[in-house]
Order: C-alpha cells, then sequence, then structure tokens
C-alpha cells in the first residue's frame, strides 16, 4: 500500500495550507459540511475505524455513544504521544498539521461539538508551533471560526500545551489535566462521551485516528474498510526503532506482518547481529520472540499471537539486550511516571524498580525473583487505571520468556550480559 | 504495615518528597506575558479559567527562568484559584522547575530506544564533560543536566532537547563537541527535529 496520510511529509512545504489545498484539502471538510451530522457517524462506523491511541476501540462507536441531548459538547484530541518507543503523530503534526485539523472539524460536526483542544505533550514545542500557524492559516481562510464555508456551523480549534506527565496521555487524566489540575484519572464509568471535559460529554480521539477521517469522509468507507483484514482497515503508522539499520515511521496496511516492517522497511538488523525480542505496540505490551515475525501486524493480529498492537511502537532488540536490565530501564520509567493515585501503582512501580536495580547489578538473591513476580501480580489488575497493568508488564513477560537470565544474574552476582552501548558507570541508576 | 507484607513504603522515592518553592522577587507578567495570558483566557468557557494554569505557569517560567512562590501567588489571583492549587500541578508537572536553572537545560533521553543507542554513553560523557551529576547545574551556571523519559523521536535515538529545541542522533563521542558548539554558538549548534532536518536535505 503506498502513503496516504504521510505521502508528502517529505515535500518542502507540506505543512502549509496552499500546500495542502492543492491536494484536495478540505475537500472532505466541504463534503461532511452537505451531510448530516449523523451520517457521518455512520460512515466512520461502517469503516471500521479504530483508534490508535492504544486501545483500538471503534472509533463511530465512541463518536455514537456522545450523549447528543448535552450542550456543549466536546472534542479532546489525544496528541500527549508519550508512550515509549511511539513518534508517529509527532511526524504527522508537523509535517501533516492540516489533516488533523480538517479531522477536528468533521469529528466537531459529527458529534456537534463547537470546540475541539488538542492536548499536546509539552516537549513538542516545535511542534505546536507548527501546528498553531496552520490553526492560523485555516482560520483566515474561514475553514475554522464561525460560519464554516457558509454552512452555519462554528468550529474552534485549540492547542493546549502538557508540561510533562505520561499519565495525561490517559484519557480521563487528559481531561483533568485540560481543566488545570493533576493529570491524575477519574473513574470509570461514567465515561468521557457522558461526563467527559466539564463534566460535559466529549469525545477523546487520538492524533492518527482524526487524520483518518477525513479519508473516510471523501473516499467512502468501504475503500477504506478494504485497505486492511476485516476489522482491521484503513493505513496505519508504524514507528520502528531500537536494533535496526533503518528507524522510522513507516505507513502500511493491516495486512503486512512484523517481518516485512522490520526486516523490509527498517532494513532488519543492524549487521552481525540476530534478533532477540520484540515489543510490538509500546513499552507496556507483551514481548514476542523472533519466531513471531510472521504475525499480522493488525490490532487482531498481534493480539492473537498474545501480544498488543498498542501504539503500534515496534521497538527492536538484538542479543547485545539483557532482558533484566530492560524490565529495570522501564520501571524506572514507569516509577517515574506513575500519577501516585492508586497505592499498588504509586509504591508498587518503585519497588519493582528496586528489586530489579538490584538483580542487574548481581546484588539479588533468588527470591526476589519470587519478590518480582509477586509485586507485579499484586499491581495488574488492581489499579484505577491501564498503567497498572502496563507498568507490570515488562516485568512479567520477561519473567516469561527470560527467567534463566534473572537466574544468571543472581548465580554470578553481576549482569551476565553487559552491552557495548552500556556506560561503564551508569549514573543515572538510583 | 505496608501494602505488600514483605516491602517498606518510601524507602527511596516519593511523589510527596518534592521540595516546596522558593518565595524568589516580587513577581507579575510583564505588559507583553499579561496581554498573551488575557488572550489564552479566552480559550476556555468564562467559569473554566482554571484551564489555563498550565500556559499560564509556562509565561511565568519564560519569564522568570523558574516558578517561586511570588509566580505561583500571581498566577493564582489572575486565575480566581487558591495557592495550593497551582502548587499542586507545579509540584506534578515534571516541566516547571522550581529552582534556578542554567542557559542551557539537557535534556538527555533515557528510555528504552534511546538506552539500547547509547545514551547512557551520552549522558555519561556529559557528565565527564561538564563534570557534574544529572539534576546539577554547574558553578558558572551555564549548563544543567537532567535525564527525562522518551521524548517521542525514538527513531532518531539518543535524543537530547537543549531548553526547547532538539538534538537527534547525538553519538556519545560527539556529546563533548555539543558542549563547545553551544559555548560558542548557542542553539544554532543543534541538528533540530529531523523531520525538517529532512526537508532542507
Ligand atoms: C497510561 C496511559 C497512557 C496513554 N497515553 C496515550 C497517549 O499518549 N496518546 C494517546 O493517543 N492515547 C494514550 N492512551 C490511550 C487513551 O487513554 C485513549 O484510549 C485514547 O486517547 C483514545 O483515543 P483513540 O480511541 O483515538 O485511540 C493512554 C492510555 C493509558 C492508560
Ligand atoms: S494505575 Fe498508576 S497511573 Fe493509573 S491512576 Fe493508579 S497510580 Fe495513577
Ligand atoms: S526512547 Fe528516547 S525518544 Fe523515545
Amino acid at each position: 500500500m503506498d502513503p496516504i496520510l504521510t505521502k508528502y511529509v517529505r515535500e518542502p512545504n507540506s505543512f502549509t495550507l496552499d500546500f495542502y489545498l492543492q491536494h484536495a484539502g478540505y475537500d472532505a471538510l466541504k463534503l461532511a459540511l452537505t451531510k448530516k451530522p449523523d451520517e457521518i457517524i455512520e460512515m466512520v462506523k461502517a469503516s471500521g475505524l479504530r483508534g490508535r491511541g492504544g486501545a483500538g476501540f471503534p472509533t463511530g462507536m465512541k463518536w455514537q455513544f456522545v450523549d447528543k441531548k448535552i450542550e456543549p459538547r466536546y472534542i479532546a484530541c489525544n496528541a500527549d504521544e508519550s508512550e515509549p518507543g511511539t513518534f508517529k503523530d509527532h511526524l504527522l503534526m508537523e509535517r501533516n498539521p492540516h489533516l488533523l485539523i480538517e479531522g477536528c472539524a468533521i469529528g466537531c460536526y459529527a458529534i456537534g461539538a463547537k470546540v475541539a483542544y488538542i492536548y499536546i505533550r509539552g516537549e513538542f514545542i516545535h511542534v505546536q508551533h507548527v501546528l498553531e500557524r496552520a490553526i492560523d492559516e485555516a482560520y483566515a481562510r474561514g475553514f475554522l471560526g464561525k460560519n464554516i464555508l457558509g454552512s452555519g456551523f462554528d468550529c474552534d480549534v485549540y492547542v493546549h500545551r502538557g508540561a510533562g506527565a505520561y499519565e495525561a496521555g490517559e484519557e480521563t487524566a487528559l481531561l483533568e489535566s485540560l481543566e488545570g489540575k493533576r493529570a491524575q484519572p477519574r473513574n470509570k464509568p461514567p465515561f468521557p462521551a457522558l461526563v467527559g471535559l466539564y463534566n460535559k460529554p466529549t469525545a477523546v480521539n487520538n492524533v492518527e485516528t482524526l487524520c483518518n477521517v477525513p479519508l473516510i469522509v471523501s473516499k467512502g468507507p468501504e475503500w477504506y474498510a478494504a485497505l486492511g483484514p476485516e476489522k482491521n482497515g484503513g493505513p496505519k503508522l508504524y514507528c520502528v526503532s531500537g536494533h535496526v539499520k533503518r528507524p522510522g515511521v513507516y505507513e502500511a496496511s493491516m495486512k503486512i506482518t512484523l517481518r516485512e516492517l522490520i526486516e523490509g522497511h527498517a532494513g532488519g538488523v543492524r549487521d552481525g547481529h540476530t534478533l532477540k525480542a520484540v515489543i510490538p505496540g509500546g513499552s507496556s505490551v507483551p514481548i514476542l520472540l523472533p519466531d513471531q515475525l510472521d504475525t499480522q501486524a493488525s490490532f487482531d493480529g498481534i493480539q492473537k499471537a498474545g501480544s498488543l498492537l498498542g501504539s503500534a511502537a515496534i521497538v527492536v532488540l538484538d542479543e547485545t539486550t539483557c532482558m533484566v536490565w530492560l524490565a529495570e530501564n522501564l520501571l524506572h520509567f514507569y516509577r517515574h511516571e506513575s500519577c501516585g493515585k492508586c497505592t499498588p501503582c504509586r509504591e508498587g512501580t518503585d519497588w519493582l524498580h528496586q528489586i530489579l536495580h538490584r538483580i542487574e547489578r548481581g546484588e539479588g538473591q533468588m527470591q526476589d525473583i519470587d519478590l518480582l513476580q509477586s509485586v507485579a501480580g499484586n499491581i495488574a489488575g488492581k489499579t484505577l487505571c491501564a498503567f497498572g497493568d502496563a507498568a507490570a508488564t515488562p516485568v512479567l513477560t520477561t519473567l516469561k520468556h527470560f527467567r534463566h537470565e534473572y537466574e544468571a544474574h543472581v548465580k554470578e552476582g553481576k549482569c551476565t550480559l553487559p552491552a557495548p552501548w552500556r556506560a561503564r558507570h551508569p549514573v543515572g541508576a538510583h | 504495615m505496608s501494602f505488600h507484607p514483605k516491602m517498606a513504603y518510601g524507602a527511596t522515592f516519593h511523589k510527596s518528597s518534592r521540595a516546596l518553592e522558593d518565595e524568589g522577587p516580587a513577581f507579575v507578567y510583564t505588559p507583553e506575558n499579561r496581554a498573551r495570558f488575557d488572550e489564552i483566557v479566552k480559550r476556555y468557557p468564562p467559569d473554566r479559567r482554571r484551564s489555563a494554569v498550565l500556559p499560564a505557569l509556562y509565561l511565568a517560567q519564560y519569564q522568570q527562568g523558574y516558578i517561586t512562590a511570588n509566580a505561583i501567588r500571581h498566577v493564582a489571583e489572575l486565575l480566581g484559584i487558591t495557592r495550593a492549587d497551582v502548587e499542586d500541578v507545579v509540584s506534578f508537572y515534571t516541566m516547571f522547575y522550581t529552582r534556578p536553572m542554567g542557559t542551557f537545560v539537557l535534556q538527555v533521553c533515557r528510555t528504552l530506544s534511546c538506552a539500547i543507542n547509547g545514551a547512557e554513553c551520552v549522558t555519561e560523557a556529559l557528565v565527564e564533560k561538564l563534570g557534574i551529576t544529572p539534576g546539577e547545574t554547574d558553578p558558572t551556571g551555564t549548563f544543567t543536566l537532567l535525564e527525562v523519559e522518551c521524548l517521542g523521536a525514538c527513531d532518531r535515538a539518543p535524543v537530547v532537547m537543549v531548553n526547547d529545541a532538539w538534538h537527534e542522533s547525538l553519538k556519545p563521542e560527539d556529546a563533548g563537541t555539543l558542549i563547545d558548539d553551544l559555548r560558542a554558538r548557542g542553539d544554532a549548534a543543534l541538528s533540530g527535529c529531523h523531520h525538517v532536518v529532512e526537508r532542507k536535505s
């Protein structure tokens, strides 16, 4: 499949309105405004579009659930992009910002919202500048603002800058943050579609998800669905990073396999090295092994193989990677990012990191390995948001597949696989 | 007893252990920042001014370099919320600084994709070059070194942010040169975000 969402990202002016208009930009919005809002929702439902932020929930259904009896309603676009290994929304917003703006406008029209807030992670300040310039252009030419294209439909899009909190990507934490509070999740239910931003019905949609909407409107849901396998329609952006020759964002149909992505697009592992493991959907999903490379890289394909597509962040690991070190590295992340609202996650991530740190340094004991399993098992499924499960996963999945590496660390009293890319005296580990 | 029988609470690190802010000098927005603030507040419903707390704090931080108790008081008054409400936010989000930072804040990504491409060695090289450890500022007040989590550009690992600008694919052996370059040329020494770099080539 040829790239669609990222077709023009290497063109010098791809982010300008003029360029976008020369390539059929905002045609989908024009078309959408001639239809009824419900028709748009039906189209998105028929297309089978599934959320690209992590959970893969059908977008059309989410929009249908938005309570249409209550005013005002909102769209909150999730541009927090903080799942380790993920960098696709970064590319879309920086090189194709008008596609997102068009998606926001159509989304607002469909659910009857007048305002969309794009919640962007604080570090993406250069992206925010591009996006804000694009929004100004869209206002100036009447694609946003009052009475858009003479249709009577009003829509404002604002960028809201986060300030360094992974947890702000969780949809209800995002809403809290947007309301000016700590990014700590709310209890669900009620879901944001009923009680969201300012307690009003809200659709929280990922950047890539909204970028697919103009396509569905202009080319039709059947065309869109046929791009991928059943229930996994449309184009998908994959973020391939780690030990590959050509890391990058690759757009493909979800018919593609992990092997085609890793060995084809990304050029395979570096010369002289062998593949050890693949994390297919960001730091919070189970590891897949080299013999599973022929798995279809779709939501359903990866799930069947025992993992999750998540945010399609494919991290490739070669034989130099110590799996105890890997778990420690990721638990450092989770310990740091836990929002602190529930005890199992707040304390448990710290504990897991402590234990992993001593095993990795060769100071662990055999019973520490069982302790890891026990602490991780006491986080998973016992927390307010999915972060808890995510944090337990790197420990549980490495224990499942690489327990022998943990045991070797304890037996030999040192890291048994000190990689050349590691520092001689790592300073960050504390 | 703690939640897990074999593990004690708060042995090494705890969110609640974060320190409160300095009082700092008297603080009000400059007229430009005040105008910008008034503009930003309009994006949110009139009874939801609190939503502007993050942008309001950014304005204060850009104006003064870091957030002080006086800045917090100013923001709280403008938004019509309590000082504690603002303090709560400042202490939660890692991008707000509550102490003076160096002219260049170097933030090295330490998460998986960067780490397996040499980020640890980059940090090590910077530590050697600057004579400070992560979290510290050098005696001249020029550089602050921080380790941060995934920055969302893992295809160009290792990634370093310098203030608001980016430097990607930094090899450990080039880390020292980057410091010299930053001293000599400032932000111009940085490679920027690769999407823009590729556009140039
Ligand atoms: C801990 C955590 C972090 C998340 N981070 C993000 C994120 O950075 N970006 C994102 O789009 N979704 C993220 N999500 C998923 C969102 O909660 C939500 O499912 C998504 O924004 C919905 O949009 P979608 O249906 O378009 O995928 C995260 C979820 C959790 C539990
Ligand atoms: S699971 Fe962790 S991140 Fe989620 S609400 Fe609980 S403490 Fe916060
Ligand atoms: S791991 Fe460093 S940018 Fe993602």
